[in-house]
């Protein structure tokens, strides 16, 4: 199984794919992040879909029973737009800078999901307001 | 001129504890601006801690507590029916214990029971309205009379703006968010989108703008915040910015310590600004670089601004 550092690095390779299919590239990478949180955690990856897209899908069953992944609902979701965007036509004139910021969601869902795979409270001290002490002594 | 909300002319003021210490700049610049917009902030007489991340993650009835004295003050002592908190840290908090005390008898009755043990009246849901600095000039002055009265146009400075975590997540304790047009957006938000651009700013298409910075792990994590904050400038610069403009006190100081801590740690240097909106939109009024507090920023955008002909 190929590691967050792995997956980081083809993020990274040089662009030598028509944008439609880049695009496809970088949207794998997102699934792929996401498939290593779960197995991680004994789930088996879904491979339903959710919009149109198993990203989507896989985002909402690592969120569930765990609001922290509230913290990378919205960087899934902007990969999934900049996907679309790279399958309209129209767009590939900006396909360069469009593929760049989708390079650089789909690095940003690889770091935040290996630091949650480092420290599984990512995301929950802010986003996801879960408390560490969940039957509260105050009561 | 006449003000778009007229409710907003006198409101309560919130800074919290962050803009009395690292985000004092943003303090300056939020006081500055409500000066040169003719807006009278009344800062909440005694206020506490909000209960930020740390009381709420440790019991959220404490925190919504804490954050109930806070509104209960501004309604009941002070005869406010709005506060404004510019910290999203703050502003998160006191939208939660609204949600909550709304929502939840269990956080109603440890917020009456600790409100009559420290003698003050029980903070009632409703009795005042949360909103951000972006919520405040949106609303009180709107973009359309707020480019009449730009003195100095932020033409040409392109921008990328961050409005982080906890301005937008999560969701279910914004429910004025999300409305359809003139509404704030939870996953696009665009508020300071609409009034930079409205002083003349050049605001670039930004995917990160409310992404993860690893911001509560600063300290226990720091190398993974390091390499989430590069990423966010990366993605800024890579979008044509030279400012990322900021509305928090904490992803400002994140962004500003971290930028350092790259070119320490991993010998990534850029050269991204990072300037508050209220200082950017103080300077567009014509205020100047040391009245909106930009020398109390750690990064220094001083002769960058100078050199476009602000502050």
């Amino acid at each position: 199984m190929r590691t967050i550092e792995d997956i980081e690095r083809d993020i990274d390779a040089p662009i030598c794919a028509p944008p439609g299919e880049e695009a496809a590239r970088l949207l794998a990478f997102g699934e792929e992040i996401m498939a290593l949180w779960l197995k991680a955690h004994g789930q088996e990856p879904t491979l339903e879909t959710s919009e149109g897209f198993r990203l989507l899908a896989l985002h909402r069953q690592g969120a569930r029973g765990d609001p922290g992944f509230n913290a990378c609902r919205e960087t899934c979701r902007e990969l999934a737009y900049h996907f679309n965007l790279l399958h309209e036509p129209g767009e590939w004139t900006k396909a360069p800078q469009q593929l760049e910021t989708m390079r650089s969601i789909a690095r940003h869902l690889a770091l935040f999901i290996g630091g949650k795979l480092e420290n599984a409270k990512m995301g929950e001290f802010c986003c996801a307001a879960k408390p560490l002490r969940l039957n509260s002594e105050a009561n | 001129m006449t003000l778009q909300d007229p409710k907003l002319k006198k409101i309560a003021y919130y800074p919290g504890c962050a803009l009395e210490g690292t985000g004092h700049a943003y303090n300056r610049s939020t006081k500055a601006l409500g000066g040169a917009l003719g807006l009278e902030l009344d800062e909440v007489k005694n206020w506490n801690c909000c209960g930020a991340m740390e009381v709420k993650n440790v019991d959220p009835k404490v925190q919504t507590y804490l954050s109930s004295r806070v509104m209960s003050i501004a309604a009941n002592e002070m005869g406010h029916n709005v506060v404004m908190a510019p910290c999203n840290g703050c502003y998160h908090n006191l939208k939660k214990a609204e949600y909550d005390l709304t929502n939840d008898q269990g956080s109603r009755d440890v917020v009456e029971r600790i409100s009559s043990k420290a003698g003050h009246k029980t903070y009632q849901p409703g009795q005042v309205e949360t909103i951000h600095a972006l919520d405040w000039v949106k609303r009180a002055i709107g973009e359309e009379d707020l480019a009449k009265r730009v003195k100095n146009s932020l033409k040409g400075v392109k921008v990328a703006n961050y409005y982080g975590c906890m301005y937008t997540r999560p969701r279910h304790i914004f429910p004025e968010k999300d409305k359809g047009a003139g509404t704030e957006s939870t996953s696009k938000p665009h508020f300071m989108d609409d009034l930079l651009a409205a002083a003349g700013a050049e605001n670039v298409d930004f995917a990160l703008k409310t992404a993860c910075c690893g911001g509560a792990h600063t300290l226990s994590d720091s190398d993974t915040s390091t390499k989430l904050v590069v990423n966010i400038i990366k993605a800024a610069e890579a979008s044509g910015a030279e400012v990322i403009a900021t509305e928090c006190p904490t992803c400002h100081s994140g962004l500003e310590m971290h930028q350092i801590r790259a070119e320490k740690k991993f010998g990534y240097k850029s050269k991204a600004k990072i300037v508050y909106f209220t200082q950017l939109l103080g300077m567009a009024l014509g205020l100047s670089g040391r009245a909106v507090g930009l020398h109390e920023n750690v990064s220094d955008s001083i002769g960058f601004l100078k050199a476009r002909g602000l502050g």
